[in-house]
């Protein structure tokens, strides 16, 4: 069975023709949704790209959870679909409380696009099944508002439910100050809701899919969403 | 209309002199109205007419096999294989810059990226080459990081990945800095897109951002002085929209690939005005606009103010009738507030409504291509020395290590990774070689070449010795194309330079022209466009004369690639081309004169002034050593001469090594010096042979062996002395990389 993955675009995304190439490279079936319409067949999974939905005008994502697509983002996730919001789509999530918490500006108050090394903390999540627990992968981010940051009670919620599956790490996979790029409370770059079925992360594993660009770790990423969704399809 | 009197002082006033408003006069056969007059001042301004450097840019070559469209247009286009097209162009944001650095940046780059898909193409790399003061004041920290904000929030934004560009440091530019910002585009061939009008009874379609009174004479602005009185004009800068420019630029390409648009281009310097003039006299056709259908920001806003708005993010296209609905759906599925705002006409003129009235009526082919032209005076300047350069005292105690390490500690050569980081590199997935060393590299699908991308320039040189300072700037970029493999396509120039109308600084302009284009011919490379900064000059004197080229080039297939730094221990290093005699035009002079420059420039000796024949003997060599696959790393050799290329091949290589140098000849200006037309290169022992048979076969190509990567992580430099060998610099990795690593804002 291949997988079929809607991607959104809404006015300013700008990572959307990033995610139908990553699309392509994992041999899935495209469908490419804009904002303003609704999905009009049933997808085993909608992926949210980074950019700047709306410019980003009024708080990162906020106007974004207003577009009707993001209606169907709601359906598909009241029905148990896989979810993967990268960047922008992350903190769409968050806004749209898919997800707890929100991204805040840098603690260095500048955009940062560096490689960065993330420890896989948790894989009890379907999405993050495929990943080895403790394991390093190398991915990029790019993002001036990727400060992970929630209520306290959440952070102990999600530590519980093992819901937290990135943290930024050395490459040797130690998580530390000095490998924390944006000052996420706990290292953070990546959770998911507490089903395990929605992933939301601020490093682009689309970016990370070709040697000729650097490396090919993002595949990882796919692959696991892969696995948990033709597991549930089949 | 109830126009105030146009006496002489409103004349001079718009910055017309009055033998320009004679000639308003006699072209119109009456008085112009106030609208007209501002018409006239902006589209006659040096930044719209080039009046000052027209006769001078003849020179340039702009034609070759390649060339698909050359300068005139909004953007130059080389072919890139059969199916493809790059389009491509460098244009300044300087006094904007000065006065708000971060809007004057950002609406830099917004400018930049319209005139790329107003002609069809995708924009898939911004390049930019900034000129600061040094590091240190509170008004120059303020312009360098308001400038690399600015650029850093609108490239993000729209997506395009900011991946090349150089930065340089010094005095002359404190208070007058440069932004010389740089896009590039890939297009099918047969999306190229003009703005030329064709067909009377077309219709005017006008979307994007409404108009305000934001940037009114901003075109003129860029053509004065800076002084303290300008540096108050600060209604004279725009607002930079990146969200707009994602939606304009998306709704552009959509609308060109639908095959409804006769003629567009974007609304920049001079706004309505320029466009509207320039897409009607292009087709040497006229147009009628009508300013009660233009989206508005501002009430009661007067047609002077409407034709010379400069706010951002707005375009002009021309739509056959019968295309016009499909048109206007397009349009307004990405939300870009189109309105029918004229046509056509074949009566050559730019006619403007307001009210219901006529408050213009302007030959448009005449406003925007027949501008005075003025031949301007030159004279070397009195203080520019005559006498061969001959540096001070220190040369004879010179610490060889503190030398290297002071070097790569200077902002102009340190690491730029501090404000390459706060650029998105890597946004569309096609960034092969980001920023960091020599030129970017970028894939390009579909076509199976991959894309180079370089600028070159160094003002230090050109202030030194502006004809062989320009043709350094053209050999500087090509050669760092060639360093990753890539064959130079076609060049773009911005010419940055003080007024035009004191011969001394128009000497300055004149002679680096006159090298830009004499090695360009050389070399066979086009100049397809470019953009002219005059007036770069503020209370405390002119800026160092800045011609800044951004190049394009093909690395025909992946196997060509060169990244960056030596490879592996073992390699053999060489030095290709003539190394320099003395330290003229070197930023170790420099650092060491305190503020005497090192002028003039002298060739390495022997060779003529002109760089020219020793580029065409170099690049022959080089070309086929790259096509046999024989070099494991290369690197220009620019600021900071030989010494500062291996400490970068060393810094830049993928794994943790060093290097072993011997010099038969220890001299300070084999290591140090800047002669241009040089590179740094590694060979793996395994190709030894064949590179050595290469070599005899080009022995009118200098080549010197320098020595050996080493395991161990150090830079060691011996020399011969007297029959033995003298340690003269030993330093560890590590004190490299610190001294190279600095950031003059850290947080």
């Amino acid at each position: 069975m291949t997988l079929k993955a809607a991607v959104v675009t809404f006015p300013g995304s700008n990572c959307d023709q990033d995610m139908h190439r990553a699309v392509q490279l994992m041999q899935w079936d495209l469908v490419k949704l804009w904002h303003g319409n609704a999905l009009e067949e049933p997808v085993d999974l909608i992926l949210i790209p980074g950019g700047f939905s709306y410019g980003d005008y009024l708080r990162c994502g906020a106007l974004a959870r207003f577009s009707p697509a993001m209606a169907s983002v709601h359906e598909h996730a009241r029905q148990g679909g896989g979810i993967l919001g990268v960047c922008n789509g992350f903190q769409i999530l968050c806004e749209a409380g898919l997800l707890p918490g929100a991204l805040t500006r840098n603690a260095g108050l500048k955009f940062r696009c560096i490689w960065t090394h993330l420890r896989v903390e948790e894989n009890s999540a379907p999405l993050a099944a495929g990943l080895q627990q403790g394991a390093t992968i190398r991915i990029p981010i790019a993002h001036g508002e990727g400060n992970y940051q929630c209520h306290a009670e959440d952070l102990v919620r999600l530590r519980e439910k093992g819901q937290i599956v990135f943290r930024y790490a050395t490459p040797e996979g130690k998580v530390n100050e000095a490998s924390n790029p944006n000052g996420s409370m706990d290292n953070i770059a990546g959770i998911t809701d507490e089903a395990g079925r929605i992933l939301g992360m601020m490093p682009h594993p689309e970016r990370a899919m070709e040697d000729i660009l650097g490396g090919t770790e993002g595949r990882r990423v796919f692959e696991s969403i892969e696995m948990a969704l033709a597991r549930a399809g089949a | 209309m109830s126009d105030p009197v146009i006496t002489p002082e409103v004349v001079e006033g718009h910055g017309l002199k009055p033998e320009e408003y004679r000639l308003i006069l006699e072209i119109l056969g009456r008085e112009p109205s106030l609208t007209e007059l501002g018409i006239f001042s902006v589209m006659w301004s040096e930044h719209c007419s080039y009046k000052n450097s027209k006769p001078l840019l003849r020179l340039l070559p702009t034609e070759g096999p390649s060339v698909l469209q050359g300068p005139g247009e909004n953007a130059g286009v080389v072919a890139f294989g059969d199916q493809l097209a790059i389009c491509f162009k460098m244009e300044s944001h300087n006094h904007p810059s000065a006065v708000e650095p971060y809007q004057g940046a950002a609406t830099g780059v917004g400018g930049i990226l319209r005139d790329i898909f107003t002609m069809g193409a995708r924009p898939v790399a911004l390049v930019d080459a900034l000129f600061f003061g040094e590091p240190g004041t509170p008004e120059v920290d303020r312009v360098v990081q308001g400038v690399v904000h600015g650029i850093a929030d609108y490239g993000n934004c729209v997506g395009v990945p900011t991946i090349a560009g150089q930065v340089t440091f010094a005095p002359a530019f404190a208070g007058n800095p440069l932004v010389n910002a740089m896009a590039v585009g890939v297009m099918r061939q047969e999306d190229l897109t003009l703005a030329k009008a064709r067909t009377p009874g077309s219709i005017v379609v006008y979307f994007g951002n409404a108009t305000g009174r934001d940037g009114v004479h901003g075109a003129t602005f860029a053509s004065v002085e800076l002084s303290e009185e300008t540096m108050e004009q600060r209604s004279a800068v725009q607002v930079g929209d990146p969200f707009m420019g994602k939606k304009i630029l998306e709704a552009t390409l959509e609308l060109i690939r639908s095959g409804a648009v006769e003629a567009i281009q974007d609304m920049g310097a001079a706004g309505l005005t320029c466009s509207g003039c320039e897409i009607a006299g292009r087709g040497r056709l006229g147009m009628k606009l009508d300013l009660d259908a233009v989206p508005q920001r501002a009430r009661n806003m007067t047609p002077y103010e409407m034709m010379l708005s400069e706010s951002q993010e707005r375009m002009l296209a021309v739509i056959p009738p019968a295309r016009v609905e499909e048109a206007m759906a397009i349009l307004d599925k990405w939300e870009v507030n189109p309105a029918i705002v004229g046509e056509v006409t074949d009566d050559g003129l730019l006619t403007v409504y307001h009210g219901g009235e006529v408050c213009a009526k302007v030959p448009a082919l005449k406003i925007s291509a027949e501008s005075p032209v003025y031949t301007r005076e030159t004279e070397r300047p009195e203080s520019f020395p005559t006498e061969p350069f001959v540096p001070g005292g220190w040369t004879q105690s010179l610490d060889m290590e503190k030398a290297l390490l002071d070097l790569l500690a200077h902002p102009t050569i340190a690491s730029k990774a501090w404000i390459h980081e706060q650029y998105d590199t890597m946004v569309q997935t096609n960034t092969v070689l980001g920023p960091g060393a020599g030129a970017a590299v970028l894939r390009v699908e579909g076509s199976g070449h991959l894309l180079g991308i370089s600028t070159g320039v160094d003002p230090l040189k050109v202030a030194c010795d502006p004809y062989l300072g320009g043709q350094m700037a053209v050999a500087e970029a090509a050669l760092n194309l060639w360093c990753v493999g890539a064959v130079p396509l076609g060049l773009t120039d911005n010419l940055n330079f003080g007024n035009p109308e004191k011969p001394s600084q128009f000497w300055y302009f004149k002679r680096a022209v006159e090298g830009i284009a004499d090695i360009s011919k050389a070399m066979g490379v086009p100049v397809t466009g470019g953009n002219v900064s005059l007036y770069n000059e503020n209370p405390t004197g002119p800026i160092w004369p800045t011609p800044t080229v951004g190049m394009v080039g093909s690395v025909e297939t992946p196997e060509r690639l060169i990244r960056p730094g030596f490879k592996e221990p073992g390699e053999q290093i060489y030095a290709l081309g003539t190394p320099a005699s003395d330290l003229s035009g070197s930023w170790l002079s420099w650092l060491r004169e305190e503020g005497r420059l090192p002028a003039p420039l002298a060739p390495p000796a022997g060779h003529p002034a002109s760089l020219g024949p020793r580029m065409t003997r170099l690049v022959a060599l080089l070309e086929e050593a790259i096509g046999q696959g024989l070099l494991a790393s290369a690197q220009d050799v620019s600021e900071g001469g030989l010494a500062v290329a291996i400490a970068e091949s060393i810094l830049f290589a993928p794994k943790v090594l060093g290097a072993s140098i011997f010099l038969q000849d220890p001299s300070l200006p084999l290591l140090f010096g800047e002669p241009g037309a040089l590179v740094l290169v590694s060979v793996s022992p395994s190709r030894i042979d064949a590179w050595e048979y290469l070599l005899s076969c080009h022995p009118e190509v200098d080549m010197l062996e320098l020595g050996v990567t080493t395991e161990k992580a150090s830079l060691v430099v011996r020399s011969a002395m007297g029959g033995d060998r003298v340690k003269q610099v030993d330093l560890p990795v590590a004190r490299l990389a610190k001294a190279r690593g600095r950031e003059p804002y850290p947080g």
